[in-house]
């Protein structure tokens, strides 16, 4: 008991240490690395929706892209043809994404293992080939370039304008560190636990009385909305939307990501997001073909990190990590 | 004696593979607050029959009631909240659990259905079922680093955490020690005093000291029914079951 309260504490003290270490780092930090720390805390938030689905609940989605791009088109049209406020698209780019994922759950969780796999996969191919089709307004691959005007916020007088690098990090640490503290609580709640048994064993989740479809359609909505979030705050803070979000590479960002750090840690999207931005950052530098050393990277780190960073770290020094 | 409802009724209940009948045409009553054995060779279709009642296999015709009301068609999950428990008789286990949490799920179900789960009503339940079956000391451990012996009882109070209306043990006490099943009877004695049970089970020795009626199937029929010492008089059971002697 005793045992359990003082792990408790640890992990809500790590959680709170690394948002204080991030924050600091926005004063702390270089421009350029601010930059990147910015970007890298919305895609790490995406990693953090994916997670839940993947590392928590065992679905492994290949189409998590769409969620992603549902929420960047979903507040970034109405802004760019319909000049809606900021924090109005935010919340069309959220809902966005969760209709999608609650139509896509609805029929892809008939299936279950490679067929699931292929179905998401599908579904994000078939968005991404509207993305490109509606090209009168999502302009195709060339995407929508959203001007700084649009992207500011009024707030009781002032203009909080969202091209600031300063607001920028701020803003995306804040998404990133709700997101957090919310899968955390998730994650250590009744409903956390269901997710994991699912994982481990479906036929015994249901015969102790649970819904298993209901419990997954659960989850690849809440998966969908924070993918989503993430989605909308990368239109609105880095000030573009284009197809490329929509597609399968950024599907298979979110797995690497969440591989990388640690499947099923609340931690480890972060970790892993960090992780590869500065392995690209780095080799970018050293070569042209960068991504041949990113692969041997990679190669290196699965050898030896078999469940990701953390995810290795918890099996063999820290068992008390979410 | 007025007549009181079973707690299961089966009507003409059917399920084939491919086929061959597992369970054919069977007619089955379950008297309220009993201990109900079902006894049978391998392959005799026990498993597919308590599955058929669990709700883990659909039938292929026949009925089956539940207090009175038809839930042959009502999904497994929804059957588990009406108060169906079934225990497997592969141990299934959340081997990468600890447990703490294989007991926790069951028991955050039965609470999630009062409404809320309180964590301290949650903690609390876990325990005392965890006490029941004497694993409290193991509750931080991975269910799959137990002995067998323990797992088989975590896969028992994973059942008894639903507090059910009619938990159903599929071989409980296969592969357990002499010393586990004196334990082991003891625990199914303790249980019946507020649950119905229905033991499906090869030791003999287990259901004679536990069974206030037992059903002996074979070939997916039942072949005789009766109290303990009834079946041990029936000549029909003798030649196809207990093939005298080794009881
Ligand atoms: N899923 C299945 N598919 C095909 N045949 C099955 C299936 N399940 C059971 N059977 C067959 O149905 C018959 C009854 O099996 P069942 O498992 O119900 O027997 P049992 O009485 O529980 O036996 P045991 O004492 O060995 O556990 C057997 O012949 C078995 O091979
Ligand atoms: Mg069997």
């Amino acid at each position: 008991m005793t045992e359990v309260r003082s792990n408790a504490t640890r992990i809500w003290l790590l959680h709170a240490a690394v948002i204080v270490l991030l924050l600091a780092g926005n004063f702390l930090l270089p421009e350029y690395h601010r930059g990147m720390f910015s970007r890298a805390l919305v895609l790490a938030t995406y990693a953090m929706g994916y997670n839940l689905l993947f590392g928590y609940t065992g679905l492994l989605s290949l189409g998590h892209a769409m969620f992603f791009a549902a929420g960047m088109y979903g507040a970034g049209l109405p802004v760019y043809h319909l000049g809606w406020d900021v924090p109005l698209v935010f919340a069309t780019g959220i809902a966005a994404a969760g209709l999608l994922s609650l139509a896509v759950g609805v029929l892809a969780l008939r299936t279950t293992g490679v067929a699931f796999m292929i179905v998401t996969m599908m579904f994000a191919q078939i968005f991404f080939l509207a993305t490109l089709y509606f090209t009168t307004w999502t302009r195709g691959e060339e995407g929508l370039v959203l001007q700084p005007t649009t992207r500011a916020i009024e707030f009781a007088g002032n203009t909080i304008s969202l091209s600031d690098p300063s607001t920028r990090y701020l803003v995306a640490l804040t998404l990133f560190a709700i997101v957090l503290l919310v899968s955390l609580r998730l994650v250590k709640s009744s409903f956390g636990r269901t997710l994991v048994a699912i994982r481990e064993n479906e036929e015994r989740v249901r015969m102790l009385g649970y819904n298993v479809f209901a419990t997954k359609l659960l989850a690849v909505v809440f998966s969908g909305l924070v993918c989503g979030a993430a989605g909308a705050a990368y239109g609105l803070l880095f000030g573009y939307v284009g197809s490329g979000f929509a597609s399968s590479q950024y599907s298979i960002l979110a797995l690497l990501y969440v591989l990388l750090g640690g499947a099923a840690t609340t931690l480890g999207p972060l970790v892993g997001t960090l992780f590869m931005f500065y392995v690209i950052d780095y080799t970018s530098g050293l070569t042209s073909a960068y991504l041949l050393l990113v692969g041997v990277v990679l190669i290196i780190l699965i050898l030896f990190f078999p469940k990701g960073l953390l995810g290795t770290i918890r099996e063999k020094w820290l068992p008390w990590l979410p | 004696m007025a007549a009181v409802i079973p707690l299961i009724q089966t009507r003409a209940l059917t399920r084939q593979f491919g086929g061959l009948k597992a369970v054919d045409n069977v007619d089955f009553n379950l008297e309220s607050g009993k201990i109900h054995a079902i006894i049978g060779p391998n392959g005799a279709g026990k498993t597919t029959f308590v599955s058929l009642l669990s709700g883990r296999l659909l039938p292929d015709s026949g009925t089956i009631l539940f207090d009175g009301q038809d839930i042959t068609t009502m999904p497994a999950h929804k059957r588990v909240q009406v108060g169906i428990a079934y225990t497997f008789q592969i141990t299934s286990v959340f081997a990468n659990l600890s447990v703490y949490d294989n007991v926790a799920l069951p028991v955050q179900r039965r609470l999630l259905q009062r409404g809320r789960v309180d964590p301290g009503a949650l903690h609390q339940s876990v325990f005392e079922v965890l006490d029941r079956v004497g694993m409290a000391d193991h509750a931080h451990s991975k269910a799959g680093s137990l002995s067998y012996g323990h797992q088989r009882l975590l896969e028992v109070a994973m059942g008894l955490a639903l507090q059910p209306r009619l938990l159903i043990l599929d071989e409980p006490t296969q592969g357990l020690s002499d010393g586990e099943i004196d334990t082991f009877i003891e625990l199914v004695r303790e249980i019946a005093r507020d649950a119905t049970v229905l033991l499906i089970e090869h030791n003999m020795q287990v259901v004679m000291a536990l069974a206030d009626r037992i059903t002996v199937m074979n070939n997916g029929k039942i072949l005789a029914e009766g109290t303990p010492s009834e079946i041990r008089a029936n000549a029909a059971v003798q030649e196809a079951y207990l093939g005298g002697g080794d009881v």
